[in-house]
């Protein structure tokens, strides 16, 4: 293929703001990470504890999706379509785990 | 770019009567997420089975301290997951798998910023993030690969397994682990822990590829001529979906 002229593009200079908000949501999720370690190695098991890893691993998921993936900042159509069908992930999750537990009672 | 929140149509005619997008993405952008909603459907099904099977067994009652393995009860993670490379011996619980989870934070931080210097046309700055975002991949896998290979091989002590051999139950010294034996626990965690990280890391794999290929592309200037860095954007959902991912499995196979 014989080089066609190269299109001018004009680069717009960086926004540091933007930049830097970027920067500042990594940070959470490294700070969200290291106080996970904190709480694996410092409290018995228990539900308590599996409800807060479940609690700050959602708090993760939402900063990756919505800022990461930009989806707070789309149309709320598409929002809503990514996050209602997960509704049945959370009542498989409910379902499969009770479920698990009788299977225990009966076979152990 | 595709970033106009709203969808200007003629008054008296609904936005889904067609002509305009009423979801304000591109048909491109918009499958990746609806692909994306069927990965995670996947990853829900495995990490909820191994919920289901993990809660289906006994949990260890005892100290964790005095915690040694055991095909009886479901291992304790924090036992099982606890080597660093050139350290051996040194007990360093999760360690390892916290350096791994840096890792892939950091890539999906140098991908978001490549995506950001797509939308300004900063053919150099792309081409810089999506390295890193590259060399991050590549370490993370090879980071698996390590741990796999520390699974597969097992600890300086075997445990003693009960197996069936020619039609007979014999107790037997296991090191490691493979699909049909192991020395951590029930043979289905490590059936999980093949299914579920290698799945992941799968993905990663194929990450780094569509990455490898966004980079290639930038650099011969596809992106410039098309007169978009929309590529960036949608291969950078795929990307931020694979350590999204592994915030799950971290929480669910390592932590809980």
């Amino acid at each position: 293929m014989a080089h066609a002229q190269e299109p001018q593009v004009t680069v717009i200079p960086p926004d540091k703001e933007k930049i830097k908000k970027l920067w500042t949501v990594a940070g959470i999720l490294l700070f969200v990470t290291i106080i996970e370690f904190i709480i694996a190695f410092t409290m018995g098991h228990g539900t308590l504890k599996t409800a807060i890893f479940v609690g700050l691993t959602i708090v993760k998921a939402a900063y990756i999706v919505g800022e990461f993936m930009h989806l707070r900042y789309e149309v709320k159509v598409l929002l809503w379509s990514i996050l209602i069908p997960m509704i049945f992930v959370v009542w498989m999750l409910v379902a499969f785990v009770y479920e698990g537990m009788k299977f225990s009672e009966i076979n152990f | 770019m595709a970033h106009t929140s709203a969808a200007t149509v003629a008054p008296g005619r609904s936005v889904w009567n067609g002509g305009v997008s009423p979801m304000g993405a591109s048909y491109g952008k918009l499958m990746m997420w609806f692909f994306l909603l069927s990965d995670a459907f996947t990853f829900s099904g495995l990490l909820i089975t191994y919920g289901l099977i993990r809660s289906a067994h006994p949990g260890y009652a005892g100290e964790v301290e005095a915690f040694t393995f055991s095909t009886e009860y479901w291992p304790v993670p924090e036992k099982v997951f606890e080597a660093v490379p050139f350290l051996h011996g040194v007990e360093l619980p999760l360690v390892f798998v916290g350096i791994m989870t840096f890792i892939l934070i950091m890539s999906s931080v140098t991908m978001v910023l490549a995506v950001e210097a797509g939308h300004r046309m900063d053919r150099k700055a792309v081409e810089k993030w999506m390295l890193w975002t590259i060399l991050g991949g590549i370490t993370f896998l090879a980071c698996q690969a390590w741990e796999w290979t520390h699974f597969i091989v097992g600890t300086d002590t075997p445990t003693l397994v009960k197996d069936f051999v020619n039609g007979e139950w014999v107790t037997k010294e296991v090191f490691g682990a493979n699909l049909r034996i192991n020395q951590y626990g029930p043979q289905d965690f490590a059936d999980f822990f093949f299914f579920i990280t290698g799945f992941h890391g799968f993905h990663v794999f194929s990450g780094v590829m569509l990455n490898f290929l966004i980079y290639y592309n930038t650099v011969t200037g596809v992106y410039d001529r098309r007169g978009h860095y929309e590529m960036v954007e949608k291969v950078g959902l795929y990307w931020h979906f694979v350590d999204l991912v592994w915030v799950f499995v971290f929480t669910f196979f390592y932590l809980v």
